[in-house]
């Protein structure tokens, strides 16, 4: 206060908030339920399909079942055949797409920052990610099947699913990529580095466990996928192990044929089947976590 | 160029750089001379940063930095054609500012980690250098048990330090650092300071502080830049006791930076 305004009146202050007052939680409260149930709602759904399944198949679960070929008679009905066309197909995928992947996010993001180029591949990866799998069997079909001459075999149906999964890869590799801090790289550039030394001794070790991730997400899509494989021509009776020049089928077609059947107790095969394709995922998943985890704690 | 350098490892002759638009460095001229500690000071801005930069040809990593200018190692114009930067790197090191260890990597393989680009080395051979780049660095008491833990592991000045062994590793006649100690500790500080004094012995070293207390301390040459010009370059105590340019004595005195 001045001299000049001493006697003058002061204009009305709002009232001070009174910290030990009341304010009502009940707005954040509500908040939290909502967000507690959209998380509840979706995995209680999953939970309750999962359970349905599982007490559906569980009965007709056994190494019979396992060891088993497919039959007209569901009692003698089993899911070898099937077990083995889908590790050879994630196996192949994977070791297709995860190369290729981790390739073409290095150089999208290493080599090509700037250019046109990469902008517009960028772009159109992403498109590529949402196309409709059935597409992708038709071109594994006209290319891998009949132009490159492979035939209906797991080959063909492993390149169909790597280029349904590439897009995935591409883009977990990149967003792991970018992870990398500059002054990491700058550091190996100063030691005198090539930008391949430092890519391969500097950025790509930090960077795996977004690739390993990348490689998880893939792999966890690729064994579910059932329309691009009956396209590429996966047969749904097959009674030997698939070879590289043999005809093939997965689970999820087993899966798939034994739904379509009248009689009730193929339903229970295809739980049974559901169950174990479950099973797989769930090991497979759990391998590559802790292959990632193990790879991040080297990284402070 | 200043007479009494006699013996320039160095010698920048009217170097103009920037990045797209924005010259930052406006024709620049000093000699760097072997095996001392030449200083570069100045305000936030005025290009220290890039100058050094431009030495070991770190500058042109920026898509859109321009340079011009030549900058002559041991006579040669290292922005000539000819000349590799990847292998001129190898003869002029840096150490930057924050330290920056491989986090990937042990302590052991962070020093070897220059020497693995260009030769392969045998077990026993690496053992030795190790322990020469790191007791260089006045590091190697603090770690020689547990050289298999991660470079990340260790203390801010521990780990520049690190850095420091890493970039003497590859044997390089220069080194170059970028503010090294203003990420650390006074305590940490000291001993890099207390490192530069043995090291210059062997070593040509440029070093650019904000701090001028530090150029006092280890530098045998200091320069001092203003809004991208060389604004006076002198023998580090003549600079500091008796400045010739009005504006090296108003920042010395503290006027303004």
């Amino acid at each position: 206060m001045t001299a000049d305004t001493e006697g003058t009146e002061q204009p009305m202050r709002p009232a001070r908030v009174d910290i030990a007052g009341e304010r009502s939680r009940l707005p954040e409260r509500v908040f939290l339920v909502l967000c507690f149930l959209s998380v509840l709602l979706p995995l209680g759904m999953l939970g309750v399909l999962l359970a349905d399944v599982f007490v559906d198949g569980a009965g007709r679960l056994s190494w019979e079942f396992i060891k088993g070929i497919p039959s007209r008679r569901a009692a003698a009905a089993g899911i070898w055949p099937a077990l083995i066309g889908t590790f050879y197909l994630i196996g192949l995928t994977a070791v297709i797409a995860v190369p290729v992947g981790v390739a073409a996010a290095i150089y999208l993001e290493e080599y090509g920052r700037r250019s046109k180029l990469a902008g517009f591949i960028e772009v159109n990866i992403a498109n590529l990610a949402g196309v409709p799998s059935v597409i992708y069997g038709l071109l594994g079909l006209e290319v891998f099947v009949r132009v490159f001459g492979l035939g209906s075999t797991v080959l063909a149906g492993a390149c169909t699913l790597a280029l349904l999964v590439l897009p995935i890869v591409i883009m977990a590799s990149r967003e792991a990529l970018r992870t990398v801090p500059d002054s990491l790289r700058e550091g190996a550039y100063a030691l005198g580095a090539t930008r391949w030394q430092t890519i391969r001794q500097v950025v790509l070790p930090f960077s795996l466990p977004g690739v390993l991730t990348g490689a998880i997400l893939a792999v966890a899509r690729a064994m579910g996928e059932t329309a691009p494989l009956i396209v590429v021509g996966a047969v749904v009776f097959i009674t030997f192990s698939p070879t590289m020049t043999s005809g093939f089928t997965a689970l999820p077609i087993q899966i798939f044929n034994w739904v379509s059947m009248p009689q009730k107790a193929f339903l229970e095969n295809a739980a049974a089947a559901i169950v174990v394709l479950m099973l797989t995922l769930l090991v497979l998943n759990s391998v590559a976590i802790v292959l990632r985890n193990r790879y991040q704690k080297r990284i402070y | 160029m200043h007479p009494d350098v006699e013996k320039p490892k160095i010698v920048v002759e009217e170097l103009i750089a920037g990045f797209a638009s924005k010259t930052v460095l406006r024709s620049i001229s000093i000699p760097i001379e072997e095996n001392r500690v030449t200083a570069i000071i100045g305000p936030s801005g005025c290009g220290k940063s890039t100058f050094i930069r431009c030495l070991n040809r770190m500058h042109e990593l920026s898509p859109i930095a321009f340079i011009q200018g030549k900058v002559k190692l041991d006579g040669r114009d290292i922005y000539d054609r000819a000349v590799d930067p990847v292998l001129l790197r190898r003869r002029v090191g840096m150490v930057f500012q924050k330290p920056n260890p491989f986090p990937t990597m042990s302590i052991r393989d962070n020093v070897l980690a220059g020497l693995r680009l260009t030769q392969t080395l045998r077990w026993g051979q690496s053992e030795e250098l190790v322990q020469k780049a790191l007791t260089q660095a006045a590091l190697w008491d603090e770690v020689k048990d547990r050289l298999g833990d991660p470079g990340s592991s260790l203390s801010g000045g521990q780990q520049q330090r690190l850095c420091i062994a890493r970039a003497l590793a590859v044997d390089p006649d220069v080194l170059l650092m970028d503010e090294p100690c203003s990420a650390l500790d006074p305590i940490a500080t000291a001993r890099i300071e207390d490192l530069l004094h043995v090291l210059s012995d062997s070593y040509t070293i440029v070093i650019v502080t904000h701090n001028m207390q530090q150029a006092t301390r280890v530098s045998n040459w200091t320069g001092f830049f203003l809004n991208g010009d060389l604004v006076e370059f002198a023998a580090t105590n003549d600079l500091f006791t008796s400045p010739k340019d009005q504006r090296t004595e108003d920042y010395i005195t503290g006027k303004f930076g």
